[in-house]
């Protein structure tokens, strides 16, 4: 036994499926700690806000400022302001009074303004440009003009009678250190379609997501066994009817009973565990079949007959005569479950057919959420890449694991 | 082994412990019909060591499940002790194990691995109703049979079994048998997967626990020479068949069957006395 592990432990494979499974599972459990809350509270009114950190604006004008004097503060102002959409329209009025645009790099703001000086001119009118688009183009020579002005910005008050009294000047020099600012918000996810913490939602539902993995593993692994260890030990009558049942169970789809049976359950019923125990009670064919095979060789050794002739009951003989043979395979069988069965939760759940979708987030309700609400044509990529980076990783790391047990307890596929 | 051994009694009028009438195990149906064991009847004596002789896929070893009741006969009836032998259910076949114990071919398959030493004699102790012993009392009866077996006990205690050699393995299903003292013992090819060296050690054993105990053997092989050494009683199977059998001597000095002289004939001549030659194959 120890030196099965040693082995186990030895393979390249299963340490580095290992060592991912163990890394998230350590996330989920760590970073409830330092962010607790609830994962699904919508803290921002808006939609899908951009990852970054967000400084309070009301807390940063009132936090005591230092004078820096930087080279290419303003240049990287410009180069901020200036949108992309500002950038395309530039290139078309080059392309329109005929400049020469051939070594022109749109990332180079500099480049470009020092283009937009030399080649724009309000009175030109390019042929065939619409009104509206002319009057666009000097709205956007006054902005530019403007951001190299280095403006102040005036912050004032009313006094009693209503009038309005200066109270501070902000300079394009002042600069407010972040720890000085009391509220400051990191979003490295950025928030989803609700304005919840797209992060914490994430650490969440993998906890989640895993849970029902296991869940449903552990239910088709026990129905997968118990069924596959009468059927082959006992066999006779119990055999043929046990495979009955299991052909059936295989012969309809697995996907296609899990979605009715979703379905009919309703809205309501739908908890995590209901949808996890519903995925288990739809997956446990294919372990019943090789557990049963495997059994089948076993039940005429050796050790088996001297274990009847020593008297031992049916129970006995198939807890320690039996199962420890197959309890490697048993496990690998497990491991696979559990990964299919988070694989599944996220398909039923892309579908609309997964757990309620006020309690808890799973990855994939996650993944439902962004695609109802477009995230995949908004270009809002925070809300669903790194979901699926996460199912990507926890599956690979569990199939990771399962090829490295299958070469320890093969043989044949040992290199 | 000793020359007692060769010395043969006259089981004849001796109590019947295990007999069969008809007694036919078929494989599959139709096409695929197989007849292992064809209508036997045999007869075995109290304290007889009896040998069934036959080559590969003679059907020993389907004989030897049936009568160890690990499967069912297709046909006929297999008596214990002059009774018809009732093993319809778990409490019968239980009781009727007490009776009849085996020790197998392959001595490396025969254990499982999972288990310890102690693990497996504790099993017999218990099946002997030893179940309230005091530890002492338990671990005394452990040493005696692995002392029978000219093992050490203590060596052996909270070892697996992977980790002896063959022929401790053999050793160590016999010194299972010295602690069930069942009424028959039936070796399946026992001495087959270990050195000669061992082999001669298990056969003494064999014969000592016969002694001892007055249990009947059936002594599976497909080496008549073997058969010829040791056994009281010799049955020569072929295709199912019991077709000879007799005294030792009878049987194989004087062979009837065409089957039995090509065995003979095909015994390796290694030693004089073991040496068949002699024998006047032409005689019908």
């Amino acid at each position: 036994m120890k030196n099965t592990l040693r082995q186990v432990f030895h393979s390249s494979k299963f340490v580095g499926g290992f060592t991912i499974f163990v890394l998230i599972l350590l996330t989920m459990i760590i970073y409830p700690l330092f962010n607790p809350g609830n994962p699904l509270q919508q803290i921002g009114v808006g939609t899908f806000a951009k990852p970054g950190t967000y400084v309070n604006l009301y807390d940063a004008t009132k936090a005591p400022t230092e004078t820096f004097r930087l080279e290419d503060a303003a240049e990287k102002r410009m180069a901020n302001s200036l949108s992309e959409e500002d950038k395309v329209a530039m290139v078309e009025w080059f392309t329109a009074v005929e400049a020469d645009i051939s070594d022109l790099d749109t990332s180079d703001t500099d480049k470009m303004l020092e283009m937009w000086e030399q080649y724009y001119d309000p009175t030109v009118k390019p042929k065939g440009m619409i009104r509206a688009k002319i009057n666009y183009y000097k709205r956007l020579d006054n902005a530019l003009k403007e951001l190299g002005s280095g403006d102040t910005v005036i912050i004032a008050d009313k006094d009693e009678t209503g009038a309005l009294v200066e109270t501070k000047k902000i300079l394009d020099t002042d600069y407010v250190n972040t720890n000085a600012v009391a509220n400051v918000k990191s979003l490295p996810l950025g928030t989803d379609n609700f304005g919840r913490d797209v992060l914490k939602e994430l650490v969440s539902a993998t906890g989640t997501s895993i849970r029902i993995g296991l869940i449903a593993g552990i239910v088709a692994t026990l129905i997968g066994l118990t069924l596959g260890l009468l059927a082959g030990y006992v066999g006779g009558f119990l055999d043929d009817f046990i495979m009955f049942i299991t052909n059936i169970f295989t012969v309809i789809p697995g996907f296609v009973l899990l979605i009715l049976i979703s379905y009919s359950l309703g809205q309501e019923q739908r908890g995590a565990a209901v949808v996890a125990t519903v995925i288990g009670f739809t997956s446990w064919t294919w372990t019943c079949r090789s557990v049963r095979s495997q059994v089948i060789s076993l039940r005429n050794r050796d050790h088996v007959n001297l274990s009847k002739l020593s008297g031992h009951s049916l129970f006995r003989i198939v807890l320690t005569d039996i199962l420890p043979y197959i309890a490697s395979y048993v496990v690998m069988a497990f491991i696979l479950q559990v990964s299919s069965g988070i694989l599944s939760e996220a398909q039923l759940s892309l579908l609309g057919l997964g757990p309620k979708t006020t309690e808890v987030p799973t990855l994939g309700l996650m993944m439902n959420w962004a695609m109802l609400y477009s995230a995949h044509t908004n270009g809002s990529w925070w809300a669903y890449f790194p979901v699926i980076l996460t199912i990507t990783l926890i599956s690979f790391s569990l199939n990771l694991m399962n090829t490295g047990l299958d070469q320890v307890f093969n043989p044949t596929l040992r290199d | 082994m000793s020359e007692e051994a060769r010395v043969q009694k006259d089981f004849t009028n001796a109590p019947l412990c295990l007999s069969g009438k008809g007694v036919t195990k078929i494989f599959g149906f139709g096409n695929r019909r197989t007849v292992a064991v064809d209508h036997v009847d045999f007869e075995f004596h109290e304290g007889e060591f009896v040998s069934i002789v036959g080559e590969s896929g003679s059907g020993k070893t389907t004989l030897s499940k049936m009568l160890l009741g690990l499967s069912n006969a297709t046909e006929g009836e297999i008596f214990f002790q002059g009774k018809p032998r009732d093993i319809s259910s778990g409490k019968k076949k239980r009781e009727y194990w007490k009776g009849i114990q085996a020790i197998f071919q392959d001595p490396f398959s025969s254990f499982n691995t999972f288990q310890k030493i102690d693990t497996v004699l504790l099993d017999c102790i218990h099946m002997r109703g030893g179940k309230n012993l005091s530890k002492q009392e338990k671990f005394d009866m452990m040493t005696e049979a692995c002392h029978f077996v000219n093992l050490e006990f203590r060596e052996l205690t909270n070892k697996y079994p992977f980790e002896l050699s063959g022929g401790q393995m053999q050793r160590l299903m016999i010194a299972r048998i010295f602690l069930l003292k069942p009424k028959i013992l039936l070796a399946d090819e026992p001495t087959s997967m270990v050195d000669a060296c061992s082999r001669a050690t298990i056969l003494d054993m064999l014969l000592n626990l016969r002694d001892e105990i007055g249990m009947t053997i059936i002594f599976i092989t497909h080496d008549i020479g073997l058969a010829y050494y040791i056994s009281d009683t010799v049955y020569i199977m072929e295709h199912g068949k019991f077709v000879e059998y007799g005294k030792a001597d009878e049987v194989i000095l004087n062979p009837k069957a065409a089957y039995t002289k090509r065995l003979i004939s095909d015994v390796p001549k290694i030693h004089e006395e073991w040496d068949l030659s002699t024998v006047d194959l032409k005689a019908e």
